[in-house]
């Protein structure tokens, strides 16, 4: 193919700022712990603030939990559990849908909330996590009073108490995630946001508030690391459900060997995306973009190392590079933003060293040109061209908008590189051969793959990794399991 | 050169709405706003194409063409007159002395059932008559057959036909209803000397969608980064408001970019967008929605 200078496709139309109005949204201040139904000091009277990643100014400050409040929680929670159990699943239902159909109603506020405490474009926010989160609710709501059903011939009893650690990546619906399936079984719940970005929960904890669910049933303590170790190591807790890092998750394995806490962890990634020289090219390379850019790259799912037939390498990076000059990277309020900021400093650091490995490693890097705005935690989409499974940017999870990009030439290599990592959460097939679509999900170590699309999510469809990337489903049937015994 | 058409491109529909819909949710506003829609306004075909259409009726449209709203200042003429071949003289008398291109539908358009004999006669009366582009059809019929050879050789013998002329190729996509067909008969018509693919002859429904003007704009792109020939395109038919209009002109903004975002490579086929693009623009000067009957409607 004769090669001509590409950067004739550039766009040459700037839209005009779009921001989404902040006006109709109600912060306070300084938030407290949900306790027992009530917004509660903290003990010790500690708080912690909690920053705009776009702008490093300060939202709010908030509670810091302490053990000490932690094991107030727990009791609240464990005497909620009493009355909570024993009502029926028909009611318990009820609750969870009033929950849902609140989130709905108040959709636009979380939306702002969200991309305002973690820098995701509102456009994510608005489209995907909060309309997710609701339909969570939705869909385990529904379950509540089909237990028996969903389990046939086994009586399903509540575990009790639920300690559910959950990151800063999806804050609104990693809650959602975690609260819906325990309350639809029966448990109660202590649940940690992450402490990058609390505001979102907090806000669903004044919805529960106002859904007259019964107090104690959750409780929401803010904290960093060791609030949630105080939750792992409770003694009254029954179950442990963490969405994070993997150094986190081994670290609670190790802490709660010996005891009788039931354990879900949803950990680390490093997802293949393997494109076929007989997929849909142009629809591929929209999957690649999908895969990695979405959510700043700060998904554990992320399709982050691409592998690419070699026949159609060239074609597909041109096409990529050429689309990623595209995209809009910026505030996160406007609505024509693609990418928004980094989470916090300490990630953007953790992403800049990774870039810094790679070059050093001597992959090719490539980045558009972006506009920064001139505060803020920003970190351009990255490519790096021409690595090999013997890189660190390939074997490691960055957690951020960087690229790995491979090619293979035959299946079996593909299935081989793609499977080679500890890592087993998502895949990716791009190809319009349906059969070979059902070769590679047979043989791919993942928890989730996609075939012809990518980062897709539904309540409905359970969700979690293979090897180090965690144990447990979270979402459809599976995700009532890791919440019951069975008598 | 007939193109290889073993090897094209395929396109996964659902992955290309999804693609659409993300250029459906770019929020266009304040200047960047207006600057579409005066970039809009300045791309149209302003078109008659009825058989009720008489010689005021064509004269009337052409007026409009060249005032299209006298009190609001700083705003472009349409880029061109469309009508049938026997009302091009008339359009041309008309829009003496403005730039305004004439346009004539040819080669037994809508169908194009009919022998090339006609279809090279209907072109070169247009032609004679002085239309400066000629927009016709393509065979759709021998397509779906598989006729490939035949719908490229007529394209080329049309396009000989029309001498200076420019050629838009109508594809007629809501008839081929696959986007695999699409970019085949995309392929053809480029091949074959169009300086113009066009989506639809708006009298098959559907007409234009974002989703055939996506997988054509891709052509478009493959056959520059081939060939180094920048082609056109016009979508036509079914864009009746400003909204749709901009949503394709960001489309054509993010994969085709600043070069085709002229009249020279981009067209609307469209007849009442016209006014909805005044309406939005008089809003923005003014403030107010301004009711239709301020828009003249010829």
């Amino acid at each position: 193919m004769q090669k001509k200078d590409t950067s004739i496709f550039k766009a040459a139309w700037t839209y005009d700022e779009a921001p989404e109005s902040t006006d109709h949204i109600q912060i306070k201040k300084k938030y407290e712990l949900f306790i027992d139904g009530k917004f509660t000091k903290p003990i010790k009277g500690n708080y912690f603030d909690t920053i705009n990643p776009a702008t490093n100014k300060v939202i709010a400050s908030v509670a810091e939990a302490t053990t000490e409040d932690v094991d107030v929680a727990v009791k609240a929670a464990r005497k909620a559990f009493g009355s909570w159990s024993k009502l029926s699943g028909k009611e318990r239902g009820k609750y969870i849908f009033r929950i849902a159909r609140l989130i709905q109603e108040r959709a636009r506020e979380f939306a702002v909330i969200e991309s305002l405490d973690g820098g995701k474009p509102i456009r994510e926010s608005r489209d995907i996590d909060i309309p997710l989160a609701a339909n969570h609710f939705f869909y385990y709501a529904g379950w509540a009073d089909k237990l028996e059903y969903a389990f046939p011939n086994r009586t399903p009893k509540p575990l009790g108490v639920a300690g559910q650690i959950i990151p800063w990546n999806f804050p609104l619906l990693m809650a959602a995630w975690k609260i819906a399936p325990a309350l639809a079984t029966g448990n109660t719940v202590v649940l940690k946001p992450a402490e990058t970005t609390p505001l979102t929960a907090l806000k669903l904890a004044e919805i529960i508030q106002e859904s007259g669910l019964p107090k104690g049933v959750v409780n929401i303590v803010t904290g960093a690391g060791e609030t949630g170790a105080s939750i792992v190591n409770h003694p009254d807790i029954n179950k442990i459900a963490f969405t994070g890092s993997t150094g986190v998750g081994k670290y609670i394995q190790k802490a709660i060997a010996g005891t009788q806490k039931k354990l879900t962890l949803e950990l680390g990634g490093k997802g293949a995306n393997i494109i076929f020289e007989d997929a849909a090219i142009d629809q591929a390379v929209e999957g690649i973009v999908n895969a990695i850019f979405f959510n700043q790259g700060h998904v554990c799912c992320a399709g982050s190392r691409l592998f690419v037939q070699e026949s159609v390498a060239d074609l597909v990076i041109q096409k990529l590079k050429d689309r990623m000059e595209t995209l809009i990277v910026g505030n996160p309020l406007d609505k024509n933003t693609d990418i928004g900021a980094i989470n916090s400093k300490k990630q953007l650091q953790t992403i800049e060293n990774y870039i810094k490995i790679g070059v050093n490693e001597g992959g090719e890097i490539y980045q558009p040109k972006c506009n920064f705005p001139k505060e803020g935690n920003w970190c351009e989409p990255t490519l790096f061209i021409n690595v090999s499974q013997s890189h660190r940017i390939v074997q490691e999870e960055i957690f951020g908008p960087v690229l790995a990009i491979q090619t293979f030439r035959t299946i079996d290599e593909v299935i081989e590189k793609a499977n080679n990592t500890p890592y087993g959460l998502s895949a990716g097939v791009w190809t319009q051969n349906g059969s070979k679509i059902f070769h590679l999900t047979q043989k791919l170590e993942a928890g989730v793959i996609w075939a012809n699309t990518f980062n897709k999510f539904d309540p409905a469809s359970p969700f979690g990794g293979y090897k180090e990337s965690g144990f447990g489903r979270e979402g459809g049937l599976h995700g009532l399991k890791p919440y019951l015994k069975f008598e | 050169m007939f193109p290889n058409l073993n090897n094209l491109p395929v396109y996964d529909t659902t992955g290309v709405h999804e693609r659409i819909a993300r250029f459906c949710s770019r929020s266009i506003k304040s200047s960047s706003k207006i600057e579409g829609l005066k970039l809009a306004l300045s791309m149209i075909d302003l078109t008659t194409l009825e058989g009720k259409d008489t010689k005021g009726k064509v004269q009337q449209l052409c007026y409009k063409a060249m005032h299209p709203h006298d009190s609001l200042k700083n705003i472009p003429t349409v880029a061109a007159i469309c009508v049938y071949p026997s009302y091009v003289g008339v359009a041309k008398k008309a829009l003496e002395g403005s730039d305004i291109q004439v346009a004539s539908v040819a080669t037994a358009f809508p169908s194009g059932q009919s022998t090339l004999e006609v279809k090279l006669s209907d072109t070169k009366f247009a032609v004679d008559q002085g239309a400066d582009e000629i927009d016709m059809v393509i065979s759709r019929g021998e397509f779906l057959a598989g006729n490939y050879q035949f719908v490229f050789d007529e394209i080329a013998a049309i396009k000989e036909a029309c001498g200076k002329a420019h050629l838009k190729v109508i594809l007629e996509t809501g008839e081929l209803e696959t986007l695999d067909n699409v970019r085949k008969a995309s392929e053809i018509a480029m091949y074959a000397g169009a300086d113009f693919i066009k989506t639809s002859t708006g009298k098959i429904q559907p007409a234009a969608t974002l989703p055939v003007t996506y997988v054509m704009f891709d052509a478009i792109k493959d056959y520059y980064l081939k060939t180094g020939k920048m082609i056109g395109m016009k979508p036509a038919g079914g864009i009746s408001t400003s909204k749709i209009a901009l949503q394709y002109l960001v489309m054509l903004n993010e994969v085709l970019g600043e070069k085709w975002m002229n009249k020279k490579y981009f067209r609307f086929g469209a007849s009442s967008l016209t006014n909805d693009i005044l309406m939005q623009l008089v809003k923005a000067e003014t403030g107010i929605y301004q009711s239709i009957n301020y828009f003249s409607k010829d």
